[in-house]
């Protein structure tokens, strides 16, 4: 690890201002924001990341989590992910985030990690966090070690020839089905984007992971409005029962009338290089009485474009299976 | 989870022997009062941080320190010629020299070629750990690079014969059913939570080693060899252990070069590995494929076992796996033959990791029972029992001590086996699939030699000391019981030292053999101590037995007695005050049985059986191992608190070879790729099913006066393919790779 300065930021312009003059706010930036520091250690220690400035962000209020003016969740960016998994309204009204946060990594992670922190986790490819093997999203250019390598847990949707990193986060795929908002805050103001355009394909820039800016703070994400009768679950598929990424994950959330399905929304983790959803496929139950065969043909919906890696060509059926099983869940 | 004990149990003067003791150690380890290798700080230390080679095959052109040299705080970038080169120890397993033994022989920088990723091949020496860090990734090595080989298909250099009856071709060839299998398991890593640690430290020409060491006699050994020492110049102290699990039996190269560091640079060097650093340069178990050719009569009775094997090992060393240990003895069969090859890699030296040999010997082995039991159409525990040996046909002699059907049989009822639908996926429950599997286990029981001291003290306390170890398995509380029973006090009046070479010599703390090892050294040494406290007692001119004869008094429960009359017994303590006499030693020591010369005239071995359920979600292809059920055949149980936790803690490690394990080694740059326990996946406590231990007690008296044979690795031994003839029950598929994964169930 390279030495760094740490500056406890007073309120959120003097982070946004320090930050600023980094010349990215993706890989290998030279100032980093300072939250629960549960991936950026890591990969400071490992070389991975090798930022001059730390910016502390704890002390900023940037951590309560509360209904927002139109009804729906606003979560703080330094809430951390034990709190909102057992906050009362997230388990109350949006179960799958609650059991998405829950089924991610142990609970002494969970207790430090934080919202925005999990939103920007990297990716668990073992070549990105080796600095002695080329890697394009650490070092743009160098080629990519996992195309021919060890590529099990990684991404069969959203991938290029330069990068098949799967995306590791639980809580974002959840959110992405709750159609979450990212709030930040930057040098020329604040703004907003919709989770599904946040974070960014690989293609021939994977070091580019999502829309921030250097100096961009993310301060909050919102929930619309919980729907009503809406029955939500998370499954995470992988091969311990705990303390591990997921191979395949799908975050459902339903609302029935008459028997029919009046609204499906629905996301997959663990197959994608960001997490992965597909409006298609969730419109192509609506209306429809749940059942297997409807289920299977969403998921295929879902899943269309999947390219399989050498050794990752099993995410394509428990992807499908995965998603059925939790459709299946919440109609039953 | 649930243990229990059969009869016959012994009840011990104390009852202090065969009931569960809690570890005399678990307060100072819960509190971070115990102080292991790594937690050594001292006036002027300084810090080392290996650079390993970043290729697996080829060799060094140039080292570029200038960058690192100049970098705060650095002392030293060590590389070839830095240091007089240190000198071999060539002394493995098989050598007459039991007490110094190593895996890798090769010393650090002994030249620039490169065999494996990872091998060292300079050192950083800082004044502190984030510089040294600093430092050595500063370093640029230049390589004349090769292309390695790390190819998993294992093709034998030649194969040799370790056991052989009868006519193992001829008895297949002529079998009504026959099964010819062949089963691989990947590279393992031990993954002990404490990764290896060294503090060197030198005053004038003597060494002091703070270690992570399963064994500081032997490491003191083989170090002072390395270092062109004699042995007396070298102290190892190894108090405490965060486990090993095999791979801190024997030094690995960071040992001495610590040592030539701090050497070198006149001051105390630490060196702690890294997780990565562990999974490159202190061992794992390597790579085995292996091949079972069964063949039996329709009801079921072995005409042939053949069990051919091939590990992988290093380019410069011949680690064998003993895959066929147990294979010559578990059935009984009048043909046999047993082969093994090993391959060579670019991978570093393999090493013993838990149940060396039997342990993936026995996976292969019970996972062939277990297809010949479908192919016969017999129930696989009936099958075992049909072919239980009178004798150890291997060797031609008796078991010490075999209970081996009644395993099968006391497990079957505890687990409920009778229920058991043969058919494939015949059994539901909640919505789940079920698969019931049972496999046999073994292993060797031996000790090795032993010394032993205790001293007696005027406060009614007393004190054992031995170079052995507790690699956290509880030999420090079986120590305490043994000499408490042997004096009649409560433990906590037993002090216990060991893990320093400065005590009477003992054994490494390998093979499941310490507590085995220990009886005879410490019987003797309390023995002796009683012996010479009646010779200072009828030899004082005023006492309590002054003017007595020594034959006339007996020394019993820590007191002494006259062995005719009703004098009163005196205890100890108040013998040594009345003496003026603060304390009275004596010693003792034992002979080893482990790799002695000359045919045994009994076969020593544990043995068991684990029953082991699993559940199997299809939609969802999700597989646990629900529970267990294991019935170990160990002798006598010293301490059943810290034998169940070896059994269960073996069970957990059987679910991660199972399912988990696998060290994933890149064909490209030699590299083993998945060094973090984030990316090597082994068993978590979610992981653990519901565990039944169960003891059947029978003492073997063969190896000590107790009739202990020591448990541990045998718990590891036949779990993993248990788990998969479970797997096969529940889903159909055989799987014949361990790891297993969840695709390959998935149709």
């Amino acid at each position: 690890m390279q030495s760094f300065e740490l500056l406890r930021a007073a309120d959120p312009s003097a982070a946004i201002a320090a930050a600023s003059r980094s010349a990215t706010a993706q890989q290998g930036a030279s100032v980093r924001f300072l939250a629960g520091g549960t991936t950026l250690v890591d990969l400071m220690k490992l070389g991975v990341e090798a930022p001059h400035l730390l910016v502390d962000i704890n002390r900023l209020p940037l951590d309560g989590i509360g209904r927002a003016a139109d009804g729906g969740l606003r979560i703080g960016a330094t809430a951390r992910n034990s709190d909102l998994a057992h906050d009362p309204i997230v388990k109350a009204e949006y179960a799958a985030l609650s059991q998405a946060i829950l089924s991610g990594a142990s609970t002494q992670l969970r207790n430090a990690a934080t919202t925005a922190g999990n939103l920007l986790q990297r990716t668990r490819c073992l070549y990105f966090r080796d600095t002695a093997t080329p890697c394009n999203k650490r070092e743009p250019g160098s080629g990519c070690s996992a195309i021919d390598g060890a590529n099990r847990m990684l991404a069969i949707l959203g991938t290029s020839e330069h990068c098949i990193a799967s995306n590791p986060s639980d809580m974002a795929v959840a959110m992405l089905a709750y159609d979450a908002m990212v709030h930040i805050q930057g040098p020329q103001g604040e703004r907003q984007v919709a989770i599904a355009d946040f974070f960014l394909l690989p293609g021939d820039t994977p070091d580019r992971e999502n829309v921030l800016q250097p100096g961009d703070l993310v301060t909050h994400v919102t929930l619309p409005p919980p729907e009503v009768g809406a029955r939500a679950a998370y499954l995470k598929l992988r091969d311990r029962v705990s303390y591990e990424f997921a191979l395949v994950s799908a975050a459902v959330s339903v609302t029935m009338a008459e028997g029919r399905m009046a609204s499906v929304r629905f996301a997959l983790g663990g197959v994608g290089t960001r997490p992965w959803r597909v409006p298609a496929a969730e419109a192509s139950l609506i209306g429809q009485p749940p059942g297997e065969a409807a289920f299977r043909q969403a998921a295929d919906l879902a899943l269309a474009g999947a390219r399989p890696q050498s050794q990752n060509g099993f995410k394509i059926e428990l992807a499908r299976r995965c998603l059925v099983h939790a459709l299946n869940q919440v109609t039953r | 989870m649930s243990a229990s004990h059969s009869a016959p149990t012994q009840a011990s003067p104390m009852n202090v022997i065969g009931r569960p003791h809690p570890r005399v150690d678990g307060a100072l380890k819960v509190t971070g009062a115990a102080r292991y290798a790594g937690d050594h700080y001292l006036p002027g230390m300084l810090y080392a941080v290996p650079v390993g080679a970043t290729i697996a095959k080829g060799s060094i052109t140039a080292i570029d320190a200038g960058v690192a040299e100049q970098m705060p705080g650095v002392r030293a970038i060590l590389r070839r010629g830095s240091f007089p080169p240190l000198g071999r120890a060539e002394l493995d397993m098989s050598s007459a020299d039991t007490t110094s033994i190593l895996d890798e022989f090769r010393p650090p920088f002994d030249d620039d070629v490169v065999r494996y990723y990872g091998q060292y091949v300079a050192l950083a020496v800082a004044d502190s750990f984030e510089q040294a860090k600093a430092a050595a990734d500063a370093v640029r090595v230049s390589y004349a690079v090769e292309i390695p080989d790390v190819d998993p298909a294992l093709v034998a250099e030649k194969m040799t014969v370790k056991s052989e009856r009868g006519d193992a071709e001829a008895g297949f060839a002529g079998a009504a059913v026959t099964i010819d299998q062949r089963y691989a398991m990947a590279p393992e890593t031990h993954n002990p939570i404490e990764t290896h640690a060294t503090l060197a430290v030198w005053e004038g020409d003597a060494l002091t080693l703070h270690e992570t060491t399963q064994g500081v006699i032997n490491h003191r050994n083989v170090v002072a060899r390395m270092l062109g020492l004699p042995a007396e110049k070298v102290r190892v102290i190894s108090r405490f252990l965060g486990s090993g699990f095999g791979n801190k039996l024997w030094p690995w190269t960071h040992s001495p070069l610590a040592a030539a560091a701090a050497r070198t640079l006149g001051r105390p060097v630490k060196l702690v590995l890294s997780r990565a650093m562990t999974f490159q340069s202190v061992g794992h178990r390597p790579r085995i494929e292996q091949r079972i050719r069964l063949g039996a009569t329709a009801d079921g009775k072995l005409t042939s076992v053949r069990h051919d094997y091939v590990n992988a090992t290093s380019i410069l060393d011949s680690y064998e796996e003993n895959c066929g240990e147990a294979t010559p003895h578990m059935y009984s069969t009048p043909n046999l033959r047993v082969t093994a090859g090993i391959a060579r890699r670019n991978i570093g030296t393999p090493t013993s990791m838990r149940g060396p040999g039997a342990v993936p010997g026995l996976y292969a082995l019970e996972s062939g029972m277990d297809e010949l039991a479908v192919a016969l159409g017999m129930d696989p525990v009936e099958l075992r029992l049909r072919n239980e040996p009178s004798i150890d046909e291997g060797l031609g002699v008796p078991f010490s001590s075999r209970h081996f059907q009644e395993c099968l049989r006391v497990g079957a009822e505890r687990f409920g086996w009778s229920r058991r639908d043969p058919r494939v996926g015949a059994m539901t429950r909640d919505g789940l699939t079920l698969g019931w599997g049972v496999a046999a286990c073994s292993w060797i029981a031996e000790r090795f030699a032993s010394n032993a001291a205790v001293d007696l003290r005027d406060d009614g306390t007393a004190r054992v000391a031995c170079a052995i170890q507790d690699i956290g398995t509880g030999t420090y509380t079986v120590m305490a019981q043994m000499v408490a029973e042997r004096l009649g006090l409560p433990t906590d009046r037993i002090e216990v030292a060991l893990g320093d070479t400065r005590l009477p010599a003992g054994p490494v703390s390998g093979g499941s053999m310490a507590t085995a090892s220990l009886v005879a050294p410490i019987h003797e040494a309390v023995a002796k101590a009683g012996a010479a406290l009646i010779a200072a007692a009828c030899a004082a001119k005023d006492g309590p037995f002054s003017g007595s004869r020594p034959e006339e008094l007996d020394f019993v429960e820590g007191k002494i007695t006259a062995k005719t009359g009703n004098r009163q017994a005196m205890g100890f303590d108040t013998v040594l005050k009345a003496l003026g006499m603060p304390a009275i030693s004596g010693s003792g020591s034992g002979t080893g049985t482990f790799m002695a010369p000359g045919k045994p005239t009994v076969s020593k071995h544990s043995f068991g059986a684990h029953f082991v359920e699993v559940t199997w979600q299809p939609e969802t292809a999700r597989l646990r191992v629900a529970r267990t059920v294991s019935v170990i055949d160990a002798g006598r149980i010293l301490n059943p608190l810290a034998a169940r936790n070896q059994i269960e803690g073996s069970v957990v490690m059987g679910i991660g070879m199972a399912l988990f394990e696998e060290t994933h080694y890149d064909a490209r740059n030699g590299a083993p790729v998945n060094a973090s326990l984030a990316d090597y996946v082994v068993a978590t406590h979610a992981d653990a099913p519901a565990m039944d231990v169960h003891f059947l007690e029978y003492p073997d008296t063969s190896l000590n006066a107790l009739g202990a044979r020591g448990v541990g690795e045998i718990g590891l031994a036949g779990t993993a393919a248990a788990i998969t003839n479970a797997v096969y029950h529940a889903t159909g598929v055989r799987v014949r790779e361990l790891p297993l994964k969840l695709e390959h169930l998935m149709s």
